[in-house]
């Protein structure tokens, strides 16, 4: 099994995913530039925090020529969190330009029911829409811990692996060739979180 | 839609777990990584660890704690007791914490709720509160006051008004413990609850009182908690999680079935 490269961008508690890897006996490296990055073969991107900080601090380490190199490799790239939104064209957070690997915007949640809090934050259950390899062990009603103020949605639909309900239907997976992210985090996410972790140590990087 | 949280609150002193009644009597029942793995592996859906380690010397002990449990506990957790400063709060994150809870030290200085919520943002900041019944005043028209130091000193602070005061400062929830309903036993204080979290727009946990599967329907539904917090009914194996969570789902609240 291949190394896992931990993209380092000042963007939130990032070892709790290390923390994971390091449990499931995957190895696993932080790298904070994107020199570092060359000759990885698989990446997690991971996040919390502002979009607009995010990109900035991306570009400024060379993460954001990296990181499309990479992708254009086909290298296997796993996206969390914010990690999940910053891969899209654009994000509403800040009205910030974002990598775009994947076309699409994040929204910010706009719900009716004004007693439903934001940022939804908590477990909710996640529905597979379409085959994965990396969700392939989910079950109906399993269920992932999310903390976010905003979603991310591809322009086209054939990009969204799987879905939450709050209000209405978010995309909570989504993925395009060999790049694959949650809005989730499934390093929070007990066991069933871990064992997306563990498909994706071990995924070719096709669909 | 979101499911209801049962949270298990853990005490530490000296790096070993304890629960307290009424915060006079404390007695220590064993190790807190332990229990933290197991509940982990019965279902349990997020924890809290507070430290009430007296002496400052060995506040290390907890930071121990916290790593020990972050490197193989895979659900959100925070760390409360003796955070004074924003460096306190970034070490327990830095340990692995996904939240940081705040208490005495912010109703002695307010501004360490926004501080905190602005170097880590507002979802990692948690503002707990023990609250007290008392005579409604003009300072205290709700007739709940804010008591600190474990309940042993009143504030003069009207609850509700605080609630409020934390969120605008930042917090990004609230866990409201009664301390009339600690280690009664005998459910948690509904009325505080639900007047609390309708007067806020962040979540909050119930805590104090818990003693039955049907303590914690009851703030969940009729408290409009969006979570609750459970201490000696485990701790004592009175019941098991699941236990706790058939209950909840037979009954129609949302909960937290696969893990």
């Amino acid at each position: 099994m291949n190394e896992i490269f931990i993209i380092d961008y000042k963007a939130g508690n990032l070892t709790s995913v290390k923390r994971a890897l390091d449990y499931l006996e995957i190895r696993n490296k932080f790298v904070s530039s994107g020199d570092e990055l060359h000759g990885a073969e698989r990446i997690i991107f991971p996040g919390v925090g502002h979009a607009a900080t995010a990109m900035a601090v991306l570009k400024e380490r060379g993460f954001d020529v990296a990181l499309r190199e990479a992708f254009e490799q086909g290298t296997p790239i796993m996206g969390i969190c914010l990690g999940a939104q910053i891969v899209l064209s654009h994000s509403d957070e800040g009205d910030t330009a974002c990598l775009d690997l994947i076309e699409g915007n994040c929204l910010r949640f706009e719900p009716e029911d004004k007693s439903l809090k934001i940022p939804h934050m908590g477990w909710n259950a996640v529905a597979v829409t379409q085959p994965h390899p990396i969700l392939k062990d989910l079950k109906p009603g399993d269920e992932f811990y999310f903390v976010h103020s905003y979603y991310p949605l591809p322009s086209d639909t054939s990009n969204i692996y799987a879905t939450c309900e709050y209000e209405s239907t978010f995309p909570a997976a989504i993925g395009y060739e060999n790049l694959f992210a949650t809005q989730f985090h499934p390093e929070k996410s007990g066991r069933i979180g871990l064992n997306l972790l563990h498909n994706f140590a071990r995924w070719d990087g096709t669909v | 839609m979101l499911s209801k949280r049962i949270i298990a609150c853990l005490d530490v002193r000296d790096g070993n777990l304890a629960k307290s009644i009424k915060f006079v009597n404390t007695k220590d029942i064993g190790d807190p990584v332990a229990a933290a793995r197991r509940y982990y592996e019965e279902g349990l859906d997020e924890l809290v660890f507070y430290d009430i380690t007296a002496s400052s010397d060995n506040r290390s002990i907890m930071i121990d704690v916290v790593s020990r449990v972050a490197s193989q506990v895979f659900i959100p957790f925070s760390v409360g007791g003796g955070l004074r400063t924003v460096e306190d709060c970034g070490k327990v994150l830095l340990a692995g914490a996904e939240k940081v809870n705040v208490n005495t030290a912010a109703v002695q200085n307010p501004q360490l709720i926004a501080e905190a919520s602005c170097a880590f943002g507002a979802q990692c900041v948690v503002l707990s509160m023990d609250v007290r019944a008392v005579e409604p005043t003009p300072d205290i028209p709700s007739g709940y006051e804010i008591v600190i130091r474990g309940g042993r000193t009143p504030m003069g602070l009207d609850a509700i008004e605080w609630a409020k005061q934390g969120e605008d400062l930042g917090a990004g929830e609230l866990v409201i413990n009664s301390i009339d309903a600690d280690g009664t036993r005998a459910g948690y204080e509904l009325k505080l609850t639900r007047t609390i979290a309708d007067a806020v727009s962040i979540p909050v946990i119930a805590s104090g009182g818990g003693g039955r599967p049907e303590h914690l329907y009851n703030v969940l539904t009729e408290g409009h908690a969006d979570a609750a917090l459970v201490a000696s009914i485990l701790h004592y194996e009175e019941y098991t999680i699941r236990e706790l969570k058939d209950h909840l789902h037979q009954r129609g609240v949302k909960v937290r079935m696969n893990w």
